[in-house]
């Protein structure tokens, strides 16, 4: 299992050097150059800003430089805020976003559970045409759609909600219900579908021989057995998350680490987006690691597996 | 061996069951009728499609509940007509009185489940033993199918079974609560020959032991005549002969059974000469046909056949067979020489 460990680990460093510099190189073919945006400055104002960030330097240079302070932890100073220090900004901003996203995967896992389940016990009912249109919309209504209906809907028109800003908690239940929409329409018809696979599967038909009550059948053998791929599908459904929590932050102007990697793509402010798009391939590739593990913790065949290494 | 004469333990009387599909309406069974004697083993023979599982899951009230429709007949187990109890009633039957095994046992358990509390589980819903009481059964019930290191074996997953192993977990836990009826819907089919003799085996000596009546589903003759007391032979939905085991391998009654004796291998003959494959494909259950369900395939049909479903003819005691051929009306026809001729 060390071992075994130990070589997700080298894999997840590769994966994430690799992301480093490619999005590193990639950022370079953006038009324009960060200081020639702005017209204000003199040619000599722009070589002492060049060299303070040390644009002026060739390309392997700059990456060198940028990968060594990369290895110090040093995530370099943003081009905007006077210089202040990426990993600050980003400390600044990220309590927000994870906020919110926590927020949305909670309801969504919630209400798309429940969805699921009832919609896969008691097929071709009520529960299951509501889950099944919440699962269209949720899926095929992009967040950049949805967030404005809603903003519109209820909080102009019906003015339940604020439509921008994050002043409260009250702020936050809008662009965190825009996003919970997509988690729960996923794992709701995943989970749908996952339960009928499961019911119709000879154990179950065991467990009902064995005189169990409809609501044991489920509890102990139907649900866990629907859940071990719901694992599966945590990490697209992260990603998804993410780039959701862009979008809806820079709708909703809320000031998380979302709204601030679109702008600062924007304001090419190459240190910000670097260090963004570090973060969050970090969080990528952890949320690969522990969809392993937990993976080994629900389904004790792989468990095993594990351990013979 | 000796055809036990005894009262039914349960009646199946002309069950009719379908299930409703897209396709139309798949009358699977249609029209069978058996009964089961305490302590014997009652063996169901027939090809893939007959309806043999359909049937055995209609006992235990299995069968999926969103398109099953029970079309007719009565399923009688202590005087009550299975067919009518509440689900509530059922699940007191399933388990404590009528217990089955499947016959996948690679698929038959939860394998996320550790074995021994696939067992407890049984035991502590119908027995109401405490958790200490229940894995000493259990370790018990593991032992008498001949699992060894019961206690080691009970913490482990199914994965860590091999097939057999398996199946003879399944059977403890079919064994839990001491059932009148066992079901076993064609056990040893996913087993390697050695296997499933050792599984037969097993059967037997439980049945001997706990003396339980089984009912036995095969499609293998094969595997019937050193098991079980009497056979009833089933196609197209229905029983198309019954008799002891004697009576169907030595004197069968019906070109159907004949085929299915001549299917079997022989393992003193040359094999290739030997078995005889029926020719054709079993009845479509959505369009079942009017007369005879073999009729299409029979080499001796007549035109009666096609036309009429024919009534049962009664040779002995036990044996009986729904066929034309024995109407007085009908040609004298030998039955060939591969069936006459077989141990
Ligand atoms: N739930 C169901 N829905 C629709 N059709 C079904 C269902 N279960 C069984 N059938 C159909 O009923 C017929 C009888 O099936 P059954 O499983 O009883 O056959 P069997 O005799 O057990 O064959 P095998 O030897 O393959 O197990 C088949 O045509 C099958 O396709
Ligand atoms: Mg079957």
């Amino acid at each position: 299992m060390l071992k075994y460990t130990l070589k997700r680990l080298v894999n997840a460093f590769v994966v994430l050097f690799i992301i480093t510099t490619a999005t590193w190189f990639l950022m370079q073919l953006l038009p324009g150059s960060p200081i020639q945006n702005s017209e204000k400055l003199t040619p000599e104002q722009e070589a002492q800003v060049a060299e303070q960030y040390n644009l002026d330097e060739p390309l392997p240079v700059q990456y060198a430089l940028y990968m060594s302070g990369l290895l110090r932890g040093d995530l370099g100073d943003s081009y905007q805020f006077g210089g202040r220090s990426v990993t600050g900004i980003i400390l600044e901003r990220l309590p927000v976003s994870i906020f919110l996203g926590t927020q949305a995967i909670i309801v969504g896992l919630v209400v798309g559970l429940f969805l699921g389940i009832v919609s896969a016990l008691k097929q071709n009912s009520i529960w299951d045409s509501g889950a099944a249109f919440l699962a269209v919309l949720g899926v095929s209504v992009p967040d950049f759609v949805l967030a404005p209906l809603a903003q519109y809907w209820l909080g102009l028109k019906l003015g339940i909600f604020p439509i921008a800003f994050f002043e409260s908690w009250w702020h936050s239940v809008l662009p965190s219900l825009v996003l919970a929409t997509v988690v729960a329409a996923v794992i709701a018809t995943f989970t749908r579908t996952e339960m009928l696979e499961v019911l119709g599967q000879d154990y179950v038909t065991l467990a009902k021989a064995k005189g169990l009550s409809r609501l044991a059948v489920v509890l102990r053998h139907v649900l866990r057995n629907s859940m071990i791929p719901l694992v599966t599908i945590m990490l697209p459904l992260t990603a998804a998350l993410v780039t959701g929590v862009l979008i809806v932050e820079t709708v909703f102007s809320i000031p998380g680490l979302g709204e601030q990697f679109v702008r600062s793509i924007f304001e090419k402010d190459f240190p910000i987006i670097m260090g963004t798009t570090i973060l969050f391939s970090v969080f990528f590739v952890a949320s690969y690691l522990l969809q392993d593990i937990l993976y080994g913790i629900i389904d004790p065949r792989i468990r095993v597996a594990g351990n013979r290494e | 061996m000796a055809t036990v004469n005894g009262e039914a333990i349960l009646s199946v009387d002309d069950l009719r069951i379908s299930f409703s599909t897209y396709a139309g309406e798949v009358q699977a069974v249609r029209g069978a009728t058996f009964d089961l004697r305490r302590g014997e083993t009652l063996a169901i023979v027939g090809e893939s499609g007959s309806g043999k599982s359909v049937a055995a899951r209609s006992i235990m009230r299995l069968n999926p509940e969103s398109n099953t429709i029970v079309r007719g007949g009565e399923i009688i187990f202590e005087g009550e007509d299975l067919l009518k109890l509440s689900e509530k009633r059922m699940l007191d039957i399933r388990g404590p009185k009528i217990a089955m095994v499947f016959q996948d046992p690679m698929t038959s358990l939860d394998p996320t489940m550790r074995v021994g509390r696939q067992i407890i589980e049984s035991l502590k819903q119908h027995l109401g033993m405490s958790g200490r009481q229940a894995a000493e059964r259990a370790a018990e019930l593991l032992e008498l199918v001949g699992i060894p290191h019961a206690e080691a074996r009970l913490k482990q997953y199914p994965h860590q079974f091999s097939g057999g192993m398996r199946q003879r977990v399944v059977i403890a836990i079919a064994l839990a609560c001491d059932p009148q009826v066992l079901i076993a819907d064609e056990p040893t089919t996913a087993l390697d020959v050695t296997i499933q003799a050792q599984i037969l085996e097993l059967l037997r000596e439980l049945q001997e032991r706990l003396g339980m009546s089984i009912v036995l589903i095969t499609h293998d003759l094969g595997v019937v005549a050193s098991t079980a007391h009497r056979i009833a032979v089933m196609y197209g939905g229905k029983i198309i002969e019954t008799g002891t085991v004697r009576e169907i391998f030595y004197t069968p009654q019906m070109p159907y059974t004949w085929g299915l004796l001549a299917s079997i291998p022989l393992p003193t003959a040359d094999r290739s000469q030997d078995l005889i494959p029926i020719p054709g494909t079993p009845p479509d259950a959505t369009d079942p046909p009017k007369g005879c369900p073999f009729a299409a395939r029979c080499p001796y049909a007549m035109r009666i056949c096609e036309d009429e479903v024919p009534g049962y003819t009664t040779f002995s005691d036990e044996h009986r067979a729904a066929c034309w051929l024995h109407h007085q009306m009908a040609p004298n026809v030998e039955r060939p020489a591969r069936i006459t001729g077989a141990k």
